[in-house]
């Protein structure tokens, strides 16, 4: 592309640390201007959308609101409520059961086929994209299809299961079992990109390492944990931070599958906001829920950041 | 030698050929399923014995679908443009400019990806009700028409670019927003398919907002229309209909998929490696 653009404007290529001034207009005020008049839809978005709904919500935690009758303010008791609130812990703690069987999955499978596809694999463009298919259609679609998948009489695995003479699993109607069925279906559907993600990684890792390493006699999984994994450090921490935040999210696939039952074991934390917002309308108190989740995340996304840059 | 190699040939094949088909027989099942009368949607055969449309017929007489999808589209499209337009324009300054605070709006935008969207959901939702943009299209692409992540893309993108460019361009008389949507936009066109394919889907797919702030069914995208269907139990014990609406919501994200498929990989992957 370089050489192309030089070829274009081969006059002006002489000193690039000469800059040409914009264009001269009557008003140098007008030029003084210009790049905030650029940045300006930004400006105008961040204050309306992110500044004043993070001050806004923070107001909104000491208050009781229903939107139609006026705003009462309340103290700190919609924080007393969150703590003393056994539903949202519970919605917490599946969403960390989520996350807990979520993440190891994606790490190792994706890591392990992307590992795969690595060796030198013929029509890897064929494999990379089915893996990929899921990861581009909407979670609406994907949640359908396995509730179809996991359905207690006629969903198709436990078809199977009964063919094969094991006794059916309740994978969506166990409240044992419920919410590693979501986290599964959630791998499902994001193990694509992390494949992707990891291919890329392990792209880097120059192949002389390898080559220095069989030498000296070093097997595969030898090869594999102290050339492979170290240097691939970067992307497990991507993917790690990545799948946290997007488990963390999780809402549509419980609002649709399970709508939070059974007995509130795939109730989700974001699921739990939204109800609290627009089934029972308490605006207040699910503010309070969002601002102390979100200050959760955070903490947790900067605990993982220390916790693996130390490791690497 | 030359034997053990082949047998691992063979495990690294029939290991990947497993995963694919885990990740393909559910779709290719989807499609089948909807295709199929009501009582042949059960059974774990890929293709219905005798197909048809008449779960798609039944779907398109119970709710606005094909309204829905032009919903869908147009939201989508104007999203993408918006952000296109809005994220260059910012990341043009930001790359190309010396001002005051460009260091710090920088550091805004970086700090901005990283809040978590639960803290501004109840309170964006409640800024569409007081400018009275619930029930209207706005209110599904205003907040989505800056892209913090598109800004970024843009600004790495234009630094990218050679000074003598654009100093050809200003000696020509050339606007600053010519040189950014003539002049610029023809040398980034990589950055700008990440960024419209990455906001397109990303638009597309979206349905926690939707099911916020739309509530008239004639103004639905087409996953939130989908989902109320799916569990409002308008589509009753009738899996085949509900498996058409799936199948015809992610029809058009397939086919473009299938077409452009190296230029998704591609812009998603990028999304992980941004940092």
């Amino acid at each position: 592309m370089q050489k192309k653009l030089l070829k274009n404007y081969n006059c002006c290529d002489m000193d690039l640390s000469i800059e040409i001034p914009y264009k001269k207009t009557k008003h140098s005020q007008k030029k003084k201007l210009l790049p905030y008049l650029l940045v300006s839809p930004y400006l105008i978005f961040v204050t309306v959308f992110v500044v004043f709904p993070v001050l806004f919500c923070f107001f909104l935690t000491f208050n009781k609101w229903n939107i139609i009758s006026p705003m009462k303010f309340i103290g700190t008791d919609n924080y007393s409520r969150l703590f003393h609130d056994r539903l949202f812990w519970k919605a917490i703690i599946n969403t960390l059961k989520f996350l807990l069987l979520h993440i190891p999955l994606q790490l190792v499978i994706s890591l392990f086929l992307a590992y795969l596809l690595n060796q030198k694999i013929r029509t890897a463009s064929f494999f990379r994209a089915s893996f990929f298919m899921p990861v581009i259609v909407s979670g609406v679609v994907v949640t359908i299809l396995w509730q179809q998948l996991l359905g207690y009489d006629s969903g198709l695995i436990n078809r199977v299961f009964m063919r094969m003479g094991v006794t059916k699993v309740g994978w969506l109607v166990d409240p044992e079992v419920a919410i590693y069925s979501i986290a599964v279906m959630a791998t499902w559907k994001n193990l694509g990109l992390y494949v992707i993600l990891f291919l890329v990684g392990l792209q880097t890792v120059p192949t002389q390492y390898y080559e220095a390493a069989k030498m000296e006699g070093a097997s595969r999984w030898q090869q594999f944990y102290h050339i492979t994994l170290p240097m691939i450090n970067p992307t497990i921490f991507m993917v790690v931070i990545l799948s946290t935040i997007g488990g963390f999210s999780l809402f549509i696939e419980p609002y649709i599958m399970t709508g939070g039952g059974p007995l509130n074991t795939t109730l989700s934390a974001v699921l739990y906001i939204y109800k609290q917002a627009f089934q029972y309308y308490n605006m207040g108190y699910s503010a309070t829920l969002g601002f102390f989740y979100a200050l959760m995340i955070m903490t947790v996304v900067v605990l993982q950041k220390k916790f693996i840059e130390k490791e690497v | 030698m030359k034997k053990k190699f082949s047998i691992k040939k063979l495990f690294l094949y029939a290991a990947l050929m497993v995963a694919a088909l885990s990740f393909i027989y559910p779709f290719i099942w989807m499609i089948g399923a909807s295709l199929a009368p009501q009582h042949e949607v059960g059974k774990m055969t890929l293709w219905p014995d005798h197909p048809g449309f008449g779960n798609f017929k039944l779907m398109i007489e119970k709710i606005p679908i094909g309204r829905s999808l032009i919903n869908s589209l147009l939201v989508a499209v104007f999203t993408t443009s918006l952000v296109m337009i809005t994220g260059s324009t910012v990341g043009y300054a930001l790359a190309r400019m010396h001002f005051k605070g460009r260091q710090f709006i920088f550091y805004v935008i970086v700090f901005t990806m990283s809040l978590p969207f639960q803290i501004t959901l109840i309170p964006n939702y409640i800024t569409m009700v007081n400018l009275h943009l619930v029930d209207t299209f706005f209110a599904l692409v205003i907040p989505f028409a800056v892209s913090a992540f598109a800004i970024l893309m843009f600004r790495q993108a234009f630094q990218g670019l050679p000074q003598a460019l654009i100093d050809a361009a200003r000696l020509d008389g050339c606007t600053e927003t010519g040189i950014i949507f003539r002049i610029l936009w023809p040398n980034i066109k990589p950055t700008l398919v990440t960024v419209a394919i990455l906001s397109f889907i990303g638009s597309w797919n979206e349905v926690l907002w939707p099911l916020i702030v739309i509530r008239n069914e004639q103004l639905m995208t087409m996953p939130q229309l989908v989902t109320l269907f799916a569990t409002g139990g308008r589509a009753d014990s009738q899996l085949g209909v509900k498996l058409a609406a799936a199948v015809l919501l992610a029809l058009p994200v397939m086919i473009a998929f299938l077409f452009f498929q190296k230029h998704f990989i591609q812009s998603m992957a990028s999304t992980g490696l941004k940092d």
